[in-house]
């Protein structure tokens, strides 16, 4: 594995506001991210028996471990966004081609790589945290998937369902909403405990 | 319905919604009551859970509606080249597979056409003219030849370029033989069983027939008495016959049965017999036991075994008459009337017709 040693801190003031932005989810920044990086790890992909999907998917992963990276508030990179980008990809597209047991004896690298084992640990983790709360909401099944979702991640006020949903008052979808929110509770621990053990 | 009540004033509590007095009270319930706190605890966890995903999730969706959006604009494109390099990495192995099926396809359906189309009608009938070594003559051998033929009847010092079998129809030096052994020699040579060269001139051919009648031009030729004579009429089927060649420098006998009464296609002017034959039996003649001519070997198929055709005996009259008519050539060709032979055993027939029988040489 080629490493080379944190060599710069991310002090570009442009990468630092790229970041920031990237942290408030904000259009632009995310736009000007993947538009710097995108053609960079798609003839990465090419060039190591990946066809272009591949490459969207591999890319969008790495977006993903860098937008939860700096949600976390950790605007360190100690290197350049492209350099971390490449180097997760990388990885990511590594162990890939190992789970397919497609043999490259040479991955060519083009760009400079950084240690990013640590990153990915960390990106497992949530990863499988994702995966719990997404099987969860599925087994949990409608309309109470779509009543939590619009409550919690859409941030509705309750008034605001109840007007959608058609619950008669506010009340009556809180009441709905916590027998949900219990059931998707019980559906969500049960296998992270289980996991975490 | 108390818990309803919890889990709201928890998140509330959580968001910082709480008036002050509440949270003061909410804080103190939490440090008096274990469960409480185990409840917030285990909330906190979850909301934080649930936020995480609720995050990724948009943030997902976003990137997949900035990838389209980009890729619409331009700003972001496949290489084309680089995807037929990508595209041939991923497949050369199935690509050489299909390759490898592709040709073996190929040569079974070019094969399965040479197999079941009709062949050429030339290639399919051998001449039986030898083809001797490879002479072409270089221009000192074809002076020296013509020198040779000038002044006397020696042998030329090269070899024919073709070899074929003629037989004498007039004791004066009259030979018949095939068309195809004469017709493309500048000069023709007769060579009997004694070895004895005699130079000949062509005054008849027919391509049709495949027949040409030759002359014997030198002069220390002696006439003779003919053994046999040329059948007019045809000769039934099963007939057995024999004939007298040179395959090879030595005179070949062969033996065999009259096949068809039409030869290569339904040709009328030919048989189809059974004998074997090889390059050489060209123009040799076909007996039947009586000894007399019925025809003239001509070719065999190539595509069949022990398919030969003859030309037939009534072609040579037919030749005679031709030469009669053309009043350029003042020839008078008599055939012999009868056979000698009739009636002997074989082997007295073979003998004293065989020095009648000449190995013609083209050059």
């Amino acid at each position: 594995l080629v490493l080379t040693k944190a060599s710069t801190v991310t002090t570009d003031p442009k990468e630092q506001e790229l970041l920031r932005g990237l942290a408030l989810s904000s259009r632009p920044a995310i736009e000007t991210i993947y538009k710097d990086n995108y053609t960079m790890v798609q003839s990465f992909i090419l060039n190591n028996s990946g066809s272009t999907d591949d490459a969207k998917d591999v890319f969008q992963e790495a977006m993903v471990v860098l937008y939860e990276k700096v949600k976390s508030g950790s605007f360190e990179l100690n290197c350049l966004i492209k350099t971390y980008i490449y180097s997760v990809c990388r990885r990511l597209w590594l162990k890939r081609l190992h789970q397919l047991q497609r043999i490259t004896p040479e991955i060519q690298n083009t760009e400079e790589v950084m240690a990013v084992e640590e990153e990915l640990e960390m990106h497992e983790q949530r990863n499988n945290d994702f995966l719990l709360m997404e099987k969860a909401m599925q087994n949990l099944g409608e309309p109470c998937k779509s009543l939590l979702e619009a409550y919690y991640l859409d941030k509705k006020s309750m008034v605001e369902i109840a007007r959608s949903f058609g619950y008669t008052n506010a009340d009556n979808a809180k009441n709905q909403k916590y027998k949900c929110l219990m059931r998707l509770k019980k559906l969500f621990f049960d296998q992270y405990k289980n996991n975490s053990v | 319905m108390q818990e309803v009540n919890m889990i709201d004033a928890i998140e509330r509590y959580m968001r910082g919604e709480m008036l002050p007095e509440e949270r003061v009270f909410f804080e103190h319930l939490r440090k008096s009551n274990p469960q409480v706190d185990q409840m917030v605890v285990e909330h906190t966890i979850f909301l934080n859970q649930m936020n995480k995903f609720g995050e990724r999730k948009n943030f997902k969706s976003e990137l997949l509606h900035i990838h389209n959006q980009l890729f619409e604009k331009g700003e972001i494109k496949e290489p084309s080249q680089t995807k037929v390099v990508a595209l041939w990495r991923k497949y050369k192995r199935v690509i050489a597979v299909a390759a490898c099926i592709a040709g073996i396809t190929a040569l079974g359906i070019s094969g399965l056409i040479a197999y079941f189309s009709p062949k050429a009608n030339v290639s399919e009938i051998a001449l039986l003219k030898t083809e001797i070594k490879k002479v072409k003559g270089s221009l000192i051998d074809q002076a020296a030849a013509i020198n040779n033929f000038k002044s006397s009847s020696t042998p030329p010092s090269s070899q024919g370029k073709f070899g074929g079998t003629g037989f004498l129809i007039d004791g004066n030096g009259y030979i018949a033989t095939s068309a195809h052994v004469v017709s493309k020699a500048d000069s023709v040579y007769v060579e009997n069983i004694k070895g004895e060269y005699f130079k000949t001139s062509t005054i008849y051919t027919n391509d049709t027939t495949d027949v040409a009648i030759i002359k014997i031009i030198d002069s220390h030729f002696v006439y003779r008495i003919l053994p046999y004579n040329i059948r007019k009429s045809s000769t039934e089927l099963g007939e057995e016959i024999f004939t007298l060649g040179f395959p090879r420098s030595e005179i070949v006998y062969g033996k065999g049965y009259l096949s068809a009464h039409t030869g290569y296609n339904g040709d009328t002017t030919s048989y189809q017999i059974a004998i074997s034959a090889n390059p050489g039996n060209s123009g040799g003649p076909i007996f039947n036991p009586s000894g007399e001519v019925i025809g003239i070997l001509s070719g065999k198929q190539t595509t069949a075994e022990g398919v030969v055709f003859s030309s037939k005996s009534m072609n040579i009259y037919k030749a005679l008459e031709d030469i009669r008519r053309d009043t350029s050539l003042d020839v008078s060709i008599r055939l012999p009337a009868s056979s000698s032979v009739k009636g002997l055993e074989r082997v007295d027939q073979v003998r004293k017709i065989e020095d009648c029988i000449f190995i013609v040489k083209s050059y």
